[in-house]
């Protein structure tokens, strides 16, 4: 069983935090809040583009979940800011 | 004249059967709104579909100002696999909602300039009423729910982010039952 998830970031918090992807350690199930509050944590520009004064969505393998959302080893796990499609 | 000169032909009857055609593309090449037409319209044989009555489409083009700015050009960038996900989920939606024969979308990702087409939704109905709305359903629940993301570039060559819209909410919330 696998012990990571994927992370993925899109728009402008991609651009804050220098990457499009990445593995995150995650040995059991994680709220995402956690998660988001664990990488926020990681130095200046990882808070500017996760920490909780940002509008940030999460979406668990590809559905839009809230920070309660339990997040499972071998999911897919993206942040982005809120949509500007159309 | 009385209703019973017409039995059985209230606008359910005619695509209840089945829910209508959906199709969704996300491409970075431009599209063909008469093709696209085109394609709204015709069975999975190639032909025009004689139970349609009703054809509504709308296109989102680049325009050259936002938010006081001029605007050179447009980066768009999606999560491939969930932005089709999501605007599938909103097609279903939509026949849930309509009597459709068929509603597409297409959306453009990638570097746009102004006065390009960025996307289009066509619906396809007995009536005209199912047809406007399904059209008017889509593009409000696609400008909330869709991971697509705008970014600018200004004519001082400063790149943006677009922000989101409170209007784009709102006009999505009044479809909620």
């Amino acid at each position: 069983m696998s012990h990571s998830i994927e992370l993925k970031f899109f728009a402008s918090i991609r651009e804050q935090v220098g990457l499009a992807t990445q593995a995150f350690e995650l040995s059991g199930p994680c709220p995402v809040g956690v998660i988001r509050a664990e990488l926020a944590a990681r130095g200046e520009a990882w808070d500017r583009a996760l920490g909780l004064q940002q509008r940030v969505l999460a979406a668990v393998n590809q559905e839009v979940v809230d920070e309660e959302t339990l997040v499972q080893p071998g999911d897919e796990l993206a942040f982005f800011p809120p949509v500007t499609g159309g | 004249m009385s209703a019973a000169s017409f039995p059985n032909k209230s606008a359910s009857a005619d695509t209840s059967a089945c829910p209508g055609r959906s199709k969704v593309c996300i491409q970075s090449e431009p599209f063909d709104p008469a093709e696209a037409l085109d394609a709204l319209r015709c069975n999975d044989k190639g032909e025009p579909d004689p139970s349609i009555g009703a054809l509504a489409s709308f296109i989102g083009l680049v325009r050259e100002f936002n938010e006081g700015d001029d605007v050179q050009a447009l980066e768009l960038e999606h999560y491939p696999g969930m932005t089709e996900k999501v605007i599938e989920d909103i097609l279903r939606q939509a026949n849930e909602r309509w009597p459709l024969n068929a509603i597409h979308v297409i959306h453009r990702v990638g570097l746009m300039t102004p006065t390009d087409l960025i996307v289009w939704v066509g619906a396809a109905s007995a009536h005209r009423e199912a047809a406007l709305q399904a059209c008017a359903f889509v593009m409000d629940f696609l400008k909330t729910n869709a991971p697509f993301w705008k970014k600018e570039k200004r004519a001082d060559g400063q790149m943006r982010w677009v922000s989101d819209r409170k209007s784009d909410y709102l006009a999505a919330d009044r479809w909620k039952v």
